[in-house]
């Protein structure tokens, strides 16, 4: 059902954990639907340095989210933000069509993580 | 890799006693039971003496048994068959709220033709109450459908008890009792039934094939028309390597029902003891009235697909009631009707023991699972440590 892949990111997540000292952290995700997603950001001159998640979910949904921290460590805020869930299945080398929707939230994550970043530099600035 | 099958209530492996019986069939003994040669007289032999075996194993007569090609279509003949059979009588149906979907989804069907459906609740661990069955029987009632034991949490229901007040009041009474067929007694007058469905992969026999017996004088519509086979009940050309396989399996389960029950018990409750060491950790349905193999927990603030995933990967087959594995957005019908909120429910591993594990088996998956726990755990936002 899943690619290898898929089932490679399932049993080694990379950057699995949190950042104490973040400077964004976004959830998505719901536990009635089975999906959370956490992801905690360090930011440094516009580039995200360390990206940490958890997840609670299905084997996609824990690939999906160790997925999107390798697209988008090294990247710029902005280029991160441009990272899509269609991007990470390519990434993956696909899922099945029925997780595409259910479980597929790692932009999402990001995306709230990257606005909480924004929300706290504008409030410091 | 070792690999240890624990999902029976799933599906089980042909015996090979089942397959050996089963052969001629295919074969050298082809015939069309309803043919007049001599192929056809030696299918008719092998179909009338497995309906004799299925009725004798039932406590039943022998014309009160319909082959089918398994639990679905057993529930959903006796069901429909009932419901426009007797609808001149009235509309109502009562069935319970942890129904397989075979029973579930066909009252509901019915109930967008016209008819009036009552479902009811159980309690937290799964038990559907006479009483509230009693209270719920109306002049118009037709039929009540209240599964024998539940496949996914194991409670054994009180159908005897059941049966009585309902059948009292002249209101037909089927029980699906698809996951007790080789683990509970079937006797038929003992359970109080006018029909009761069975599989006969769940034992060991061929999937594809089932049987619904159907008290005499109850009237049933069939759901096939085309033939006279099984007295016009269900019509088509009988399945009867399939229902040599059905009996013979059914005949082998019962002879080792008894110790085979008690053996799986010990192996279910050094398992249930196991898991509840894991912190965390609830048991799911009656630790009283429960089916001899089944095991079922909810590990808290993990889901179950990666419990899953990672069991596969160890070589263990186990099933979960989660929304992924439950094919649909909301975790398991069941878990949810006994009580328990999503996030528990997504949490839940079933593991349904049989014939082929051993205490070495148990062992090895308690061995395994509490560390899968903790990593998916150490891993999970919603748990702190």
């Amino acid at each position: 059902m899943y690619s290898d892949k898929v089932m490679e990111h399932f049993t080694n997540p990379r950057n699995v954990g949190e950042i104490p000292d973040a400077d964004g952290i976004g959830e998505v995700g719901n536990a009635r639907c089975g999906d959370i997603m956490k992801m905690w950001i360090k930011v440094e001159n516009n580039i995200i340095t360390d990206i940490k998640f958890k997840t609670f979910g299905c084997g996609a949904a824990i690939a999906t989210s160790s997925m999107i921290t390798e697209l988008a460590i090294g990247k710029t805020v902005e280029e991160a933000e441009k990272i899509t869930n269609r991007d990470v299945a390519e990434a993956l080398e696909g899922l099945p069509p029925v997780k595409m929707h259910c479980s597929n939230l790692a932009a999402e994550a990001l995306g709230a993580a990257i606005a909480d970043y924004r929300k706290r530099t504008a409030s410091t600035a | 890799m070792k690999r240890i099958y624990m999902d029976h209530a799933a599906t089980t492996p042909v015996r090979p006693e089942v397959w050996e019986a089963m052969l001629p069939y295919f074969s050298t003994e082809f015939g069309n039971p309803s043919s007049v040669y001599s192929w056809g007289r030696s299918a008719r032999k092998a179909l009338d003496s497995a309906r004799d075996k299925v009725a004798a194993l039932l406590g039943a007569s022998a014309s009160e048994i319909v082959f089918t090609s398994g639990g679905s279509e057993g529930a959903n003949l006796a069901i429909k068959g009932v419901a426009w059979a007797d609808q001149n009588k009235g509309k109502h149906i009562i069935t319970s709220a942890i129904e397989h979907h075979a029973v579930l989804d066909t009252v509901l069907w019915l109930e967008t033709q016209g008819f009036e459906v009552t479902i009811l609740p159980v309690d937290e661990y799964g038990l559907v109450d006479p009483a509230q069955v009693e209270a719920a029987l109306r002049p118009d009632t037709i039929l009540v459908s209240i599964m024998h034991a539940n496949n996914e949490v194991g409670t054994i229901q009180p159908i005897s008890e059941i049966g009585a007040l309902v059948r009292a009041r002249g209101v037909r009474f089927h029980t699906d009792a698809v996951q007790t067929a080789g683990a509970l007694d079937l006797n038929v007058d003992a359970l109080n039934v006018d029909l009761l469905s069975i599989s006969a992969h769940k034992f060991y026999g061929p999937k594809g094939v089932g049987a619904l017996y159907v008290r005499k004088g109850v009237r049933l519509h069939p759901l096939i028309h085309g033939g006279g086979q099984e007295k016009r009940r269900r019509a088509g050309t009988e399945n009867v390597a399939g229902i040599v396989g059905l009996a013979k399996a059914f005949e082998l389960a019962q002879e080792e029902r008894e110790a085979e029950s008690a053996r799986l018990q010990k192996l279910r409750d050094r398992l249930i003891e196991g898991l509840l060491q894991i912190p965390h950790t609830r048991v799911n349905g009656s630790l009283e009235r429960r089916l001899p193999n089944n095991v079922s927990v909810c590990f808290e603030f993990i889901e179950g697909e990666s419990l899953l995933l990672n069991l596969d990967l160890r070589g263990i087959a186990a099933s979960s009631g989660s929304a992924c594995t439950s094919g649909s957005l909301d975790p398991s019908h069941v878990l949810l009707a006994m009580g328990l909120s999503h996030e528990i429910a997504h949490g839940s591993l079933r593991l349904t023991l049989g014939r082929e594990n051993t205490e070495a088996d148990v062992d090895f998956v308690l061995q395994e699972i509490p560390g899968i726990v903790e990593r998916l755990r150490a891993m999970s936002p919603l748990y702190q440590g």
